[in-house]
C-alpha cells in the first residue's frame, strides 16, 4: 500500500519531466534525424539517401558559413569571457552588501527586454544616422556620417552582449566560493598578480569558466535575430540558412540536414572543451 | 639592537575610521625565538599580524625586518610567509604543488625544487605525500603541510594566524609541542597569535599581551603568570580570582585591602598600584588558595566562603566557592584529602599574601 503510493507520487512527479524531454527534446530530433536522410525524387516520392549531407560538403557556400560560424562562436565565448570575469571578480570579491546586490541586477535588467529590443538598442547606437555615428560628427572626428553597423564587428558586440549574465552568473556563483585567504597566501607565497591569477584563481573558477563557456557557446552558436539583424546581408550565420531551407525554399530535408549538423558541432565542441579543461559535465553543471 | 633581532616594529598604528585597531605598538623579537602575540578577539592582533605580511599598511611606524625597512614592500616580496588560520592550502594541487609553489616563484630548477620537497615533508614527518590531495589529509597532517610550505622557503619569519583553532583538544595539544619542536629545529622566528593562553604559554619564548590595539605586557610565560603587569594579564592569562575592596595601608610592599564585607586581607602591590584610600582589586590564583583543614600560616590572610559546588576534572578539580556575594575558585589538593565540601558549607580560605596582587579596581 504504502510503496504503491510512493510509487505513484514518483510517477506523477516524473510524468511532466517524461513528457517534456520525449515530445519536445527527443521526437523533434529523432524527427529531424529521419527527414535528413530523407531525399525527394518527386513530389510525392521520397527515397533513403544522404544526398542532403553530399550537399553540404560540396557546396562551398554551406560549408564555410558552418566554420565561420563556430569559428565566431568560438571567439564571441573567449571574449565574452574576458569580459565578465574582471565584472564577477568584482561583484563576488571586492561589491560589499547592498552594491553587490545593485550590480547583479544590473547583468540583469537587460534581459527584462526581449532579445529584439536588446539588438534594436544597439542599432540605434550604431547605424548610419545613430548616436555614436551624431557625435562623431558633432566632435569634428568624422566628416560624414558613419556606418558602424552590418560587419562581423557589430555582430560580435551584439552576441558578447546578448552571452555576458550567462557568463557572469556561474562565474560569480564559483569566485563567491573561493575563500581570500587562497589569493593572500598566492601573494605571501612569492606569487605576482599574473602568477596569482593563472595558478590559484583561475583553476578555482574553472567549473564556472566551462559552464559559462558552454551556455554562452550554445546561445551564440543558436541564435538568429543579433546576426540577421547587425550582420546585415553579407554576414552569413548558419542558423540563418536553416530557416531558409525551411522556410524560404521549403527544402525541409536540406534545413533538416543543416540542423543536425550544426547539433553534432556543438555537441562536438563541447566535448573538445570539457576533455582539454578536465571537466566533467557532471562537476560543471552539478 | 636592530640587527640582532629579526624583526623590530615602533609606533605602529592601524586606524579604520576612528577606530585604532592598531595603537602604537612596538616590539622587538630576537632571531630564532618564538614569540607569540597573545588577546582577545577584536583585539587587533590579526591586523597586527597582516601588517606584518604585508597585506595592509600601517598609517603610522615603521616595520624593520633584519634592519630593512618593510612598509612599502609588497607581501610577494617580503622575507616573511604565513600560516594560515584555515590553512589555505591550494585545493587545486598536489601536497608537493603546494609546497613546490613558492620554490617554483624563485625559479628553482624542477629537479632541485622536487628534492627539497621531499627533505620538507620529510622535516615536518610526512615523508611520500607528494601527490596526495590536500583534501584527503587529516586536519594534523594538513597544519604540517601548511607549515612545509613555507619552511622551504626559509623565511626570516613565519607568521602564524591561530593556525590550531580549527583543530579537536587532543590533537592541538600534540601539535602545540609539534610546534614548538618544528621552531626548534628550523631555527625559524615564529610569530604566533591566539586567543588561547595555554598555547601562547605552552610554546613562546617571549608572549605579548594585547588589548584594545596595545600591548599590555612583553614577557616570558613564566614572568606573565607570575608577575602580571596589569590587572588584565592578571585575569587573562591563567585562571584567577578577583576580590574588590578599598586600600587602606601599604607596609613594605604589602598591601591591606578591607573587602566589601569588611574582612581585611593583603597581598603585594603590583607595579601599577593604586593610591592608599582608593578602590582595588586583589587577584589571587586557585591554587594559591588554600583550604581551612590544610595548614594555614599565622600570616595568611583569609576569607569566609560557602560552597555552592566542586567541579572535578582531574589534576584540575576545583571548588567554587561564594564570600561576601564574589564567585571564588579554590584548586583542591591532588591526593583527594579535601574535607568533605557539601553544598552549602562553609569553610576558610587562606594564602600566602605573597602570591596575591593588589592592582587599581576597574583596570579590566
Amino acid at each position: 500500500m504504502r510503496s504503491s503510493a510512493g510509487r505513484l507520487s514518483l510517477w506523477l512527479l516524473l510524468t511532466p519531466f517524461l513528457l517534456w524531454i520525449v515530445l519536445l527534446v527527443l521526437l523533434p530530433h529523432l524527427q529531424m534525424l529521419r527527414v535528413s536522410f530523407q531525399v525527394r525524387e518527386s513530389w510525392d516520392t521520397l527515397d533513403w539517401g544522404l544526398q542532403q549531407y553530399q550537399n553540404f560538403f560540396s557546396e562551398s557556400y554551406y560549408w564555410r558559413t558552418f566554420v565561420r560560424t563556430g569559428v565566431m562562436s568560438l571567439f564571441t565565448t573567449f571574449l565574452t569571457l574576458v569580459i565578465a570575469f574582471p565584472i564577477a571578480w568584482y561583484i563576488a570579491k571586492l561589491a560589499r552588501g547592498r552594491s553587490k546586490g545593485l550590480l547583479f541586477l544590473a547583468c540583469l535588467i537587460p534581459f527584462w527586454a526581449s532579445e529584439l529590443v536588446r539588438t534594436y538598442g544597439w542599432m540605434i547606437l550604431l547605424r548610419e544616422s545613430g548616436v555614436f555615428s551624431t557625435w562623431l560628427q558633432a566632435l569634428g572626428w568624422a566628416d560624414g556620417p558613419v556606418e558602424m553597423l552590418y560587419n562581423d564587428v557589430a555582430v560580435i558586440i551584439g552576441l558578447v552582449y546578448n552571452g555576458l549574465l550567462f557568463m557572469v552568473v556561474p562565474l560569480v556563483t564559483t569566485l563567491e566560493g573561493m575563500d581570500e585567504n587562497l589569493v593572500e597566501a598566492g601573494y605571501d607565497l612569492g606569487g605576482g598578480h599574473f602568477t596569482v591569477l593563472r595558478e590559484i584563481v583561475v583553476p578555482w573558477a574553472m567549473p564556472g569558466i566551462v559552464s559559462g563557456c558552454i551556455v554562452v557557446f550554445m546561445l551564440t552558436l543558436g541564435s538568429y535575430l543579433t546576426p540577421i539583424l547587425m550582420g546585415g546581408k553579407d554576414s552569413a550565420w548558419f542558423t540563418q540558412q536553416i530557416f531558409t531551407q525551411f522556410i524560404t525554399r521549403f527544402n525541409w530535408e536540406q534545413g533538416a540536414a543543416l540542423g543536425v549538423l550544426l547539433l553534432v558541432l556543438s555537441s562536438f565542441i563541447v566535448w573538445i572543451g570539457l576533455r582539454v579543461t578536465g571537466q566533467s559535465l557532471r562537476k560543471v553543471m552539478g | 639592537m636592530a640587527s640582532e633581532s629579526d624583526l623590530s616594529c615602533s609606533g605602529l598604528v592601524r586606524r579604520f575610521g576612528d577606530n585604532a585597531a592598531v595603537d602604537h605598538v612596538s616590539l622587538n623579537v630576537p632571531a630564532g625565538t618564538f614569540f607569540s602575540i597573545l588577546g582577545p578577539s577584536g583585539c587587533g592582533k590579526t591586523t597586527l599580524l597582516r601588517l606584518l605580511a604585508g597585506f595592509d599598511r600601517p598609517d603610522e611606524g615603521e616595520i624593520r625586518i633584519r634592519g630593512q625597512r618593510m612598509n612599502e614592500v609588497p607581501p610577494n616580496r617580503r622575507p616573511v610567509n604565513m600560516v594560515f588560520q584555515h590553512l589555505a592550502l591550494f585545493p587545486t594541487m598536489s601536497v608537493g604543488d603546494n609546497i613546490a609553489y613558492g620554490l617554483k616563484r624563485r625559479g628553482v630548477p624542477a629537479a632541485e625544487r622536487q628534492k627539497r620537497v621531499a627533505r620538507v615533508l620529510e622535516q615536518v614527518g610526512l615523508p611520500g605525500t607528494e601527490n596526495r590531495n590536500p583534501q584527503q589529509l587529516s586536519g594534523g597532517q594538513r597544519q604540517r603541510v601548511a607549515l612545509a610550505r613555507c619552511l622551504v622557503l626559509e623565511p626570516t619569519l613565519l607568521l602564524l594566524d591561530e593556525p590550531l583553532g580549527a583543530l579537536d583538544l587532543k590533537l592541538r595539544e600534540q601539535m602545540k609541542v609539534e610546534l614548538k619542536h618544528l621552531q626548534k629545529a628550523f631555527g625559524t622566528t615564529f610569530v604566533y597569535i591566539t586567543h588561547d593562553q595555554s598555547e601562547a604559554m605552552v610554546m613562546s619564548d617571549q608572549v605579548a599581551v594585547m588589548k584594545n590595539g596595545r600591548f599590555d605586557q612583553v614577557a616570558p610565560p613564566e614572568e606573565l603568570y607570575r608577575e602580571p603587569a596589569t590587572p588584565f594579564v592578571a585575569g587573562f592569562v591563567g585562571d584567577n580570582n578577583r576580590l574588590a575592596g578599598e586600600l587602606i595601608s601599604v607596609r613594605e610592599g604589602l598591601a591591606e585591602v578591607r573587602l566589601d564585607d569588611g574582612g581585611l586581607v593583603r597581598g603585594r602591590m603590583a607595579s601599577q598600584a593604586p593610591a592608599v584610600g582608593e578602590r582595588a582589586e586583589l587577584f589571587v590564583r586557585p591554587e594559591s588558595l588554600v583550604l581551612a583543614g590544610e595548614a594555614l600560616k599565622p600570616d595568611f590572610s583569609t576569607v569566609q566562603a560557602s560552597v555552592d559546588t566542586t567541579l572535578f576534572d582531574g589534576a584540575n578539580s576545583r571548588v567554587e566557592v561564594t564570600s561576601s556575594g564574589q564567585t571564588l575558585f579554590a584548586r583542591l589538593p591532588q591526593d583527594g584529602s579535601a574535607p568533605g565540601l557539601s553544598e552549602g558549607a562553609t569553610l576558610q580560605l587562606g594564602w600566602d599574601p605573597m602570591l596575591a596582587r593588589v592592582f587599581p579596581a576597574g583596570g579590566a
